[in-house]
């Protein structure tokens, strides 16, 4: 005769091999994306990638997404916005993966959004600057504390009016995608402020040495320099500036440099980063719950895997992308493209990178651009970005830690 | 933007120091080209590679432009071997072998671009050095040391090959290849071997242009492709193997180009080599210097 614990143990084999079935069944959440681990943004794509990993682990460890593991799938795109739309037909048709996470950076992004738009799917931006402006496809999320144009130069701006006297400007832009909507943005407020354009130009994206260009910078006598580029062009921008000068007048330099938030670029350039207002995502002083805790997790792993070693502008946000993603799946039980993004379209989402909420058109309903001035850097010191005092935040007021200090060249020295 | 004399005067200086420059990375496809006939479009992926190599050994700590000399050698083997193959497989064939060997040698250039990404990655490389980052000045003016350093071993470099052409008896044989080769074939001299000595030469030039180049600013595999229409629109420009002509073509552009960017814009400054190109080879075929 059968026992009763014998029968209950027969019972809970069948139950835990018939879901276990259905689990094998399933198979794992896959979750892919392109990342540039190499070329002009592979230094920060690293840095974003780690951070994306270790959000693979804790989502596991807690269970994975509705119950099945994630699996993680990365390629790299080399910067190089021709593989992106190749590198995404491969993620859908051949891994057939389930979530999509859209590259790292505007330029690699930009061309498969109308992939994306046409097959209805969801994407979750990844630090891509209107790259939806143009596609409007109403299944895009931005990780990104920015919206518009406005959103991102708006603190540049106000530092220039707390300097006082800016009655020209110079803006040196990069003659692509990313760049060039920034500077969009930024011509309109300053005609909306009555600042004049001395000098403006745009260079190509293949462009090596920036001395001509600063030369000419310098003869326009532009009270401010707006300029927007991508980390190689803003390393060769700094170095010419630090050889040709832009001018005793400058009162602000910077505001869209891309590369300046990376941790290899700002050890290597120094003190030459003195005095330049630019844009960052977080910087140490910014109180967010819980990414305190990560950044010594992320820091652990990084001085291991050898990547950015303070992680402070990608990797914070690269982790909330999966915690919406997890926070989404959660509530509405479904992978369903459409069913996600109707949630997310309707509900705020908490991370480490604070609570976002998207507008219509999946950018943050409210921006938190920060704009710091990096001040007394020295040489070769990573560890010298983790005092607050490095780059003081002047804007948002809610997260301000000084006031802005001018003319440039002054700050500089 | 307002035209400045001072601004213009500004573009002419940067435009004599980047032309001389521009004169630096032509010279060996000068002689491989312009003298010995061999469309040699590998010859700025061999610069790139000459910039890689430099940057390797300047790790050790050696002075960059030293690097570049230091390379030198090797960098005269390797065109020597090239050359054997090319000559092997291509030129020792028959008349069709130019268009062959554009081909080859569109081969070799792919092949530079695509190991330096496997060994090395698409990341770009720079060098330190004492007068990178640091600049003269001269009134109002700013000079950049970089590109005074590249200057004054442009300088060198194009001189001495000049004087090698003219004084010694290996370079009138090369210049005499050139000209008429079975001639000098008929003088009991090898042309084959001549041409071979020749290549080594341009190659070796190509190491310490590499070693200019990543000096001047950062490289990465791809920037070949921004200096294959420079060179050869110097190359055609000067008249095909002219060394004197090399630097006067080499002047035009880079001050052209100094003073379109300035007036125009950055974007036009890429189409000043084609157009000076275009321009020439509809004006004056055989070159500026060419006979």
């Amino acid at each position: 005769m059968i026992s009763r614990r014998t029968m209950l143990a027969v019972a809970s084999s069948i139950t835990l091999a018939v879901f276990s079935g259905i689990s094998l069944a399933q198979g794992p959440v896959k979750v892919g994306m392109s990342m540039p681990q190499t070329g002009s943004l592979g230094a920060g794509g690293k840095a974003a990638l780690l951070a994306l990993q270790i959000w693979v682990e804790d989502v596991n460890k807690r269970g994975g997404l509705l119950g099945r593991k994630v699996d993680f799938i990365v390629y790299d795109d080399q910067t190089n916005p021709a593989l992106t739309p190749s590198i995404y037909t491969k993620l859908l048709d051949v891994d057939k993966v389930d979530l999509l996470i859209a590259p790292y950076g505007t330029v690699p992004t930009a061309p498969i959004m109308p992939l994306v738009k046409q097959r209805g799917l969801l994407l979750m931006g990844n630090f891509s600057f209107q790259a939806n402006r143009a596609v409007r496809h109403d299944m895009w999320f931005n990780n990104a504390p920015w919206n518009d144009a406005r959103s991102w130069s708006q603190g540049f701006f106000e530092a220039a009016e707390k300097l006082g006297g800016a009655k020209t400007i110079a803006f040196l832009a990069a003659d692509q995608e990313f760049a060039q909507n920034l500077a969009n943005g930024a011509k309109q407020i300053a005609k909306s402020k009555d600042l004049k354009t001395v000098y403006e130009q745009n260079y190509p994206p293949a462009t090596v040495d920036f001395s001509s260009m600063i030369r000419a910078v310098r003869a326009a006598k532009p009270d401010i320099v707006y300029v927007m580029s991508y980390p190689n062009d803003s390393v060769a921008i700094i170095r010419a500036v630090n050889e040709i000068g832009v001018g005793s007048q400058v009162k602000l330099f910077g505001g869209g440099m891309v590369g300046l938030q990376f941790t290899p670029i700002m050890e290597s350039l120094g003190h030459l980063l003195n005095g330049i207002v630019n844009y960052n995502s977080y910087v140490p002083g910014v109180k967010y719950p819980g990414i305190e805790e990560f950044l010594k997790r992320y820091s652990e792993r990084a001085a291991k895997e050898k990547v950015d070693p303070l992680g402070f502008y990608l990797p914070p946000f690269n982790y909330a992308i999966g915690q919406i993603l997890e926070q989404a799946v959660a509530a509405t039980k479904s992978l369903d493209h459409k069913t996600l993004a109707a949630w997310l379209h309707k509900n705020e989402v908490n991370t480490i990178v604070g609570p976002i909420r998207w507008d219509a058109n999946g950018e943050w309903e409210n921006p938190r651009v920060i704009m710091a001035q990096f001040r007394g850097v020295a040489d070769k010191n990573v560890e010298q970005f983790r005092q607050p005092s490095k780059q003081v935040v002047l804007f948002p007021p809610q997260f301000k830690t000084g006031e802005v200090m001018g003319p440039f060249e002054k700050v500089r020295k | 933007m307002e035209f400045s004399f001072d601004l213009l005067l500004e573009a002419v200086v940067f435009g004599v120091l980047l032309g001389c420059f521009y004169a630096a990375v032509s010279i060996g496809l000068s002689v491989s080209f312009g003298l010995l006939d061999v469309p040699h479009v590998a010859h700025p992926a061999l610069i790139v590679f000459g910039s890689y190599c430099t940057w390797f050994v300047a790790r050790y700590g050696l002075d960059p432009i030293l690097a570049g000399v230091v390379l030198m050698p090797l960098f005269f083997l390797l065109g020597v071997a090239i050359y054997r193959f090319y000559y092997e497989t291509f030129e020792k064939r028959g008349t069709e072998a130019g268009v062959r060997g554009i081909a080859f040698f569109f081969g070799v250039a792919l092949i530079i671009e695509v190991g330096l990404i496997l060994i090395f990655g698409v990341d770009q490389r720079t060098v330190e050095a004492a007068y990178i980052g640091k600049s003269l000045e001269l009134g109002d003016m700013r000079i950049p040391l970089r590109f005074l350093v590249a200057f004054g071993v442009a300088v060198v470099l194009m001189a001495g090959l000049t004087l090698y052409l003219a004084k010694t008896f290996t370079g009138r044989a090369i210049k005499a290849v050139a000209q008429d080769e079975p001639a000098l074939r008929l003088m009991g001299a090898d042309p084959v071997r001549i041409k071979q000595w020749a290549f080594g030469i341009a190659t070796a030039t190509a190491s310490l242009a590499g070693a200019l180049l990543i000096v001047i600013g950062p490289v990465d595999p791809g920037l070949d492709r921004t200096y294959i229409g420079r060179t050869f629109s110097v190359v055609v420009l000067a008249g095909l193997g002219s060394m004197t002509g090399t630097l006067a073509a080499g002047l035009i552009l880079g001050i052209t180009e100094s003073i379109v960017l300035m007036q125009f814009g950055a974007s036009w400054a890429p189409a000043v080599a084609f157009g000076l190109l275009l321009l020439v080879l509809g004006v004056r075929p055989q070159g500026l210097f060419g006979r």
